[in-house]
């Protein structure tokens, strides 16, 4: 059939396939370029209507300055929620790893009991558990600790993760174990040595997916942290942008959306294969 | 160590004989840590909330068993009710347009052409950016004064004085809608895409041959072999517009008048906002028997089809 369609016909077909692309492309991305660039203008600038949408009377970077002086200011919610997804990410690795080496190699009680108890938690929506899980941070005294949202964030990874890495574990096949071990290889060796750097893409997948859900999670934070100075980035800024400090400073809420997207893009262009693939591994099974 | 090895190696039948050695018990060291978390984390507050919801429970105070009566204040709870209408007429809008803007995209990059990898990251990169990122950035696009939609159309000559979008329930309503394609639709995108891709090609060509159109590949080859598919790109679309709180919260705060209130938010407003712990604890068994009968149908409609494979 190819050979059918004329030269010219084949070109107004490739042209029509690449304005159709570029003009989604541009739907797509419009809003986050428009932010950052806005962003960069001179606060008075800011405040008008963003056309176009760089700064013409002069780059600037007061949006960001003015930003640190809200509340506990950008920085410390930055801080916070940096704080929150890196221990998001490391505890959710370490704990799906181990339980997936534990599901993928060991026998033991209550095997299937417990995998099937983990996986089902994803059928359950914890927006309806927010305000148990207030009440067990506070008997924990947990309670508006940063420490207590990392245990909620981490316990919402595990279905997905645990998963993964229990199905990662299991593609390793077994001949490598047995030569370990033949080699007197112990079960910490066995597991960190061995096993790790060969289950090593799937660890890639579940911490990025850690980071961006704790990066952006909004509800339980907006719930369970009451104290300004535990605000992540979300909070902080929807506090701001709802004028809890005064009139609302558009250019100081196109900075902080700016910040608050900027880590999730650059880890996703960078880690793409691993993103899809985590979507495609929960699409196929 | 040897015969551990071959405990995990060998075959079921004999793996009974030597495999109940103690060295497998370790595998309860491994997965202990999880498990606690997911009892302290889910399954006892799971248990609070049924516990709660047949309590009066305010945040302070004493709290009071009282039966069902949480739930029957619910029946009458006609706001309650409102939220729930809302989040399923929104359910519907939303999935319907998002299937209609990302079925088609998942066609375009389906094949891999030049730029496709390039266009389908462009297209999925509102996906990755978290949802009070979106709202925060559409609800100053979306801003009467400040923002883009608004004044640009007033710049253009398209309207006579400048418009709020957000004052009135349907121009707030559909923005919200397309707020929400635009940052759900890539995601949408490559779930039908993976779906697209397991068709075997050579079915498609049978079909070419056959002297099949386009239009008739599409509805006998492509819909039903994408149906696991379809249905799991459905219900990741359904659960979540149901469970939507961060878009109407933040560019809405549940208006105008309360028109645009879900159900978490319903929720979250009589838990967090007037601390009626109790009876948040009731709504919140509502909307979980919901999810979960959702679960379910999940769990249906992804049976391996009969037949093939």
């Amino acid at each position: 059939m190819a050979q059918a369609i004329s030269a010219r016909g084949k070109f107004a077909a490739r042209l029509a396939r690449h304005s159709t692309g570029i003009i989604a492309s541009v739907l797509f991305v419009a809003p986050i370029v428009w932010t950052a660039l806005s962003a960069f203008k001179p606060a008075a600038e800011a405040r008008l209507p963003p056309l176009p949408p760089w700064p013409t009377t002069g780059f600037s970077l007061e949006n960001y300055a003015t930003l640190n002086s809200f509340g506990d200011g950008l920085w410390a919610s930055a801080q916070n929620s940096i704080y929150v997804s890196v221990m998001t990410v490391l505890l959710s690795v370490i704990v799906s790893v181990l339980a997936g080496y534990g599901f993928s190699r060991f026998r033991f009680p209550f095997k299937d009991l417990f995998f099937v108890l983990i996986l089902s938690t994803i059928m359950i929506p914890f927006q309806s558990i927010l305000t148990p899980i207030f009440l067990v941070l506070t008997k924990l005294g947990l309670h508006n600790t940063l420490t207590g949202l990392v245990g909620v964030y981490v316990t919402l990874q595990l279905p997905f993760s645990i998963f993964m890495m229990r199905n990662a574990f299991d593609a390793v096949p077994r001949e490598i174990e047995e030569a370990a071990r033949m080699d007197g290889a112990g079960n910490a060796t066995m597991l960190l040595k061995v096993m790790l750097p060969l289950v090593w893409p799937g660890v890639v997948t579940i911490a990025l997916f850690a980071f961006l859900g704790a990066w952006n999670e909004f509800l339980a934070a907006l719930v369970l942290m009451t104290d300004q100075s535990k605000f992540t980035l979300p909070v902080m800024m929807t506090a701001l942008q709802s004028g809890r400090f005064g009139a609302i400073d558009w250019g100081a809420v196109q900075a902080g959306v700016t910040v608050m997207m900027v880590p999730c893009l650059i880890l996703f262009l960078a880690l793409q294969r691993f993103y899809i693939r985590g979507l495609m591994a929960g699409a196929v099974k | 160590m040897t015969t551990i090895t071959a405990s995990t190696t060998a075959p079921p039948r004999a793996r009974k004989l030597v495999g109940a050695g103690r060295r497998q018990w370790i595998g309860l060291l491994y997965v202990a840590p999880a498990v606690a978390l997911v009892m302290v984390f889910f399954v006892i507050p799971l248990g609070m909330t049924a516990w709660m919801s047949l309590h009066n429970w305010p945040l302070m105070g004493e709290h009071a068993f009282i039966g069902l009566d949480n739930y029957w204040a619910i029946l009458r709870d006609t706001r309650f009710w409102n939220a729930l209408k809302f989040t399923g007429y929104y359910t519907v809008v939303v999935t319907i347009a998002i299937f209609a803007v990302a079925f088609p995209l998942a066609i375009f990059i389906e094949k891999p052409r030049p730029l496709t990898n390039l266009y389908r990251t462009f297209f999925f990169m509102p996906a990755v950016v978290g949802f009070a990122s979106a709202s925060l950035l559409w609800s100053w696009l979306l801003n009467v004064d400040s923002g883009l939609f608004s004044p640009a159309a007033y710049d253009l000559g398209l309207i006579d004085k400048k418009f709020n979008l957000l004052a009135t329930f349907q121009p707030a309503f559909w923005s919200i809608i397309a707020m929400v394609v635009w940052k759900v639709a890539g995601f949408t995108m490559i779930i039908l895409m993976t779906g697209l891709q397991s068709i075997p090609q050579d079915l498609q060509e049978a079909a070419v041959i056959d002297g099949a159109g386009p239009f008739a590949r599409f509805r006998a080859i492509t819909l039903p072999l994408m149906r696991r598919t379809l249905a799991l790109a459905l219900i990741l679309s359904v659960a979540g517009s149901i469970l939507a709180f961060d878009q109407f919260y933040i560019i809405l705060r549940g208006g105008p008048r309360n028109q645009t209130l879900t159900a978490v938010y319903w929720i979250f407003n009589q838990s967090f906002v007037s601390f009626k712990l109790g009876y948040g604890a009731a709504l919140s068994m509502v909307l979980l028997v919901i999810l979960v009968a959702l679960s379910l149908i999940q769990l249906w409609l992804l049976r391996k089809p009969e037949g093939l494979d």
